[in-house]
């Protein structure tokens, strides 16, 4: 196929396919449409609430898809030592923020799931950046474990209707706020430094986990910083150490997402472009023993990022009369089209096309009349 | 090459105070003072371009990564809930967030309370906090008018000195949040401007302590 033919977000599209093939991920299809019941119980962990629902033939309500990973996980198996990696490539119909109407957004992305080893995880994290390279060279993949602001809250004894706040604010890296609530709340001088500390935390990985390590109070449970520290060095010395950093402003809703949460970044696009982390608590939701872990890429993020240099509409306009034979018209079109132009056969010169070179048919002559650098 | 930070921020009092720290700050932009119509003013020297534009899209153009930064009251960050990071509180343009009604009313619980606003986010959030049922009325101006002429039992509206409310024999019921002016940042930006982005951040905030 001619590369040219390819939009460049198609292109884009493909190249996550063909990386995902690479590692072993399988293509998941699906249907358009999953019936409604399945994203009902599990409404927060969708981005919209707002879903196109219609009645079947049969008087079930069904829901055009507004997500792909609670479909993947309903036909998953818990099967011991067995994990299932897949990679999809598929329409999702939700709200987008900006509109506030319903769109049709392409959304790549793959799952791993089943018995998730250190290894897995190490995968998925590769792969997203990969992914980012994929779209961009300047890429940021910004990493966090859920576990390290899930046990200090814990362990101050947040009270659980208290705990959102204070992951919204962390998510804004708002410290003033997150000073005032903690006050509200009645959470102690001390504890609410070391809330803004982590807040404010973020950067290289090197750096920031030598700053968790001196936080007596995060170090109290070490397990996330090592899981996160082991994770980090794996990804630095498979060479995707300039791209990545820690930062604790990437939350989940914890109700879903436990351990190693990520989003990435490419330079030009507006909003992160890629999200995803480990959700064994959905699984648990959902019914299943093993673990979890994938991301998406939001292709619909990326569209002004990946617009085509539009350049020329096409390459020749041939323009010809009523003196021009069908035949001669043709031999014109194919002699051209075999030098490897494309060709517009117009009877007069088209507005609102942009053409490199416009040539008039005379007899059996291809004349040039103009033609554009 | 340095790269440029993009700073938005509110056209008026507002705006011109927050330019004023700014300047201060070391980020001057000297064709800015010309007094000319322009909207977008550009120092390359150090390393910056401000725009103005309405306060209320303010935070369109920090989400939309149009801004690496800008300035906003958080009234408008309650309500439209961009997707942002909010770096800073500066400390000025404080006021609040209001309930206010005639000054002899007297709410009764049994009934849904019509409420008036521009606000209609934070007022459906603040309600259902407290679990009272309300009807919205959304307005774009002159909201003080609303109860007066029976258009609403109450109004939620932005207050500075209570004036305009005393002068419309209004008073205020209750505070809903206390407002002032954030520095926030888009996220992306954020990533690859952080240097720049956090330097605003720590001479801004040298300025505050300054001046406590």
């Amino acid at each position: 196929m001619n590369q040219t033919t390819l939009r460049n977000d198609e292109k884009t599209i493909f190249a996550l396919r063909e990386l995902y093939r690479k590692y072993g991920y399988s293509q998941y299809k699906m249907s358009k449409f999953e019936e409604y019941e399945l994203y009902v119980r599990n409404k927060d962990f969708l981005i919209s609430d707002n879903i196109i629902t219609f009645t079947d033939t049969n008087g079930k309500l069904l829901a055009l898809k507004p997500d792909v990973t609670l479909s993947i996980i309903k036909n998953s198996q818990d099967t011991p030592g067995v994990v299932q990696k897949v990679y999809y490539n598929e329409n999702v119909y939700r709200v987008s923020s900006g509109t506030h109407a319903f769109n049709e957004i392409m959304q790549v992305g793959l799952e791993c799931i089943g018995d998730i080893d250190a290894y897995c995880l190490y995968e998925v994290l590769c792969l997203a950046a990969q992914s980012l390279r994929c779209i961009r060279e300047n890429g940021v993949l910004d990493i966090s474990h859920l576990g390290i602001l899930d046990g200090l809250l814990e362990r101050f004894g947040v009270e659980s209707h208290d705990r959102k706040e204070i992951w919204c604010c962390v998510g804004e890296k708002n410290r003033h706020e997150l000073a005032a609530f903690c006050k509200q709340i009645g959470l102690s001088e001390e504890k609410t430094a070391v809330l803004q500390q982590l807040t404010a935390l973020s950067g290289r990985p090197d750096m920031v986990l030598a700053q968790l390590r001196q936080m007596p109070a995060v170090m109290e449970s070490p397990e996330p910083v090592e899981e996160l520290a082991q994770l980090c060095d794996a990804l630095q010395a498979g060479g995707y150490g300039d791209m990545i950093e820690i930062d604790f402003s990437v939350v989940s809703d914890s109700r879903y997402y436990n351990g190693v949460v990520f989003k990435g970044f490419v330079e030009g696009a507006a909003d992160s472009v890629l999200s995803g982390g480990q959700y064994d608590r959905l699984m648990r939701r959902m019914g299943r023993r093993s673990g979890a872990i994938g991301f998406a890429v939001y292709m619909d993020r990326l569209q002004r990022l990946l617009q085509d240099d539009r350049g020329y509409d096409v390459d020749t306009v041939l323009l010809y009369d009523d003196m021009a034979s069908v035949s001669t018209l043709q031999t014109a079109v194919a002699d051209l089209a075999a030098q490897g132009r494309t060709v517009m056969a117009q009877r007069q010169r088209p507005e609102k096309i942009a053409y490199r070179c416009l040539a008039r048919l005379c007899g059996n002559e291809v004349q040039i009349l103009e033609e554009n650098a | 090459m340095k790269k440029m930070l993009n700073v938005v921020l509110p056209k008026g009092r507002l705006g011109e105070k927050v330019y004023d720290r700014l300047e201060r700050a070391g980020y001057a932009c000297p064709s800015i003072r010309d007094g000319s119509r322009k909207l977008v003013f550009e120092n390359p020297e150090a390393g910056v371009r401000y725009f103005w534009v309405k306060p209320s899209d303010v935070a369109i153009y920090v989400e939309r990564g149009v801004a690496d930064i800008g300035v906003a009251g958080k009234d408008i960050l309650l309500e439209y809930q961009p997707d942002v990071y909010e770096l800073l509180d500066l400390g000025f343009g404080r006021c609040r967030m209001a309930v206010a009604a005639p000054v002899d009313f007297r709410d009764d619980p049994r009934r849904t309370l019509t409420v008036a606003t521009k606000f209609t986010n934070i007022a459906r959030t603040y309600y259902a906090s407290k679990g009272r049922d309300i009807d919205i009325i959304h307005l774009n101006g002159s909201i003080e008018i609303a109860p007066i002429l029976g258009l609403s039992d109450v109004i939620v509206d932005i207050v500075e000195t209570g004036a305009t409310l005393r002068e419309n024999q209004l008073d205020v019921v209750e505070t809903v949040v206390p407002i002032s002016a954030r520095l926030i940042a888009n996220k992306a930006a954020y990533k690859f401007k952080r240097e720049a982005i956090d330097d605003v951040v720590t001479r801004m905030a040298a300025q505050l302590e300054d001046s406590v």
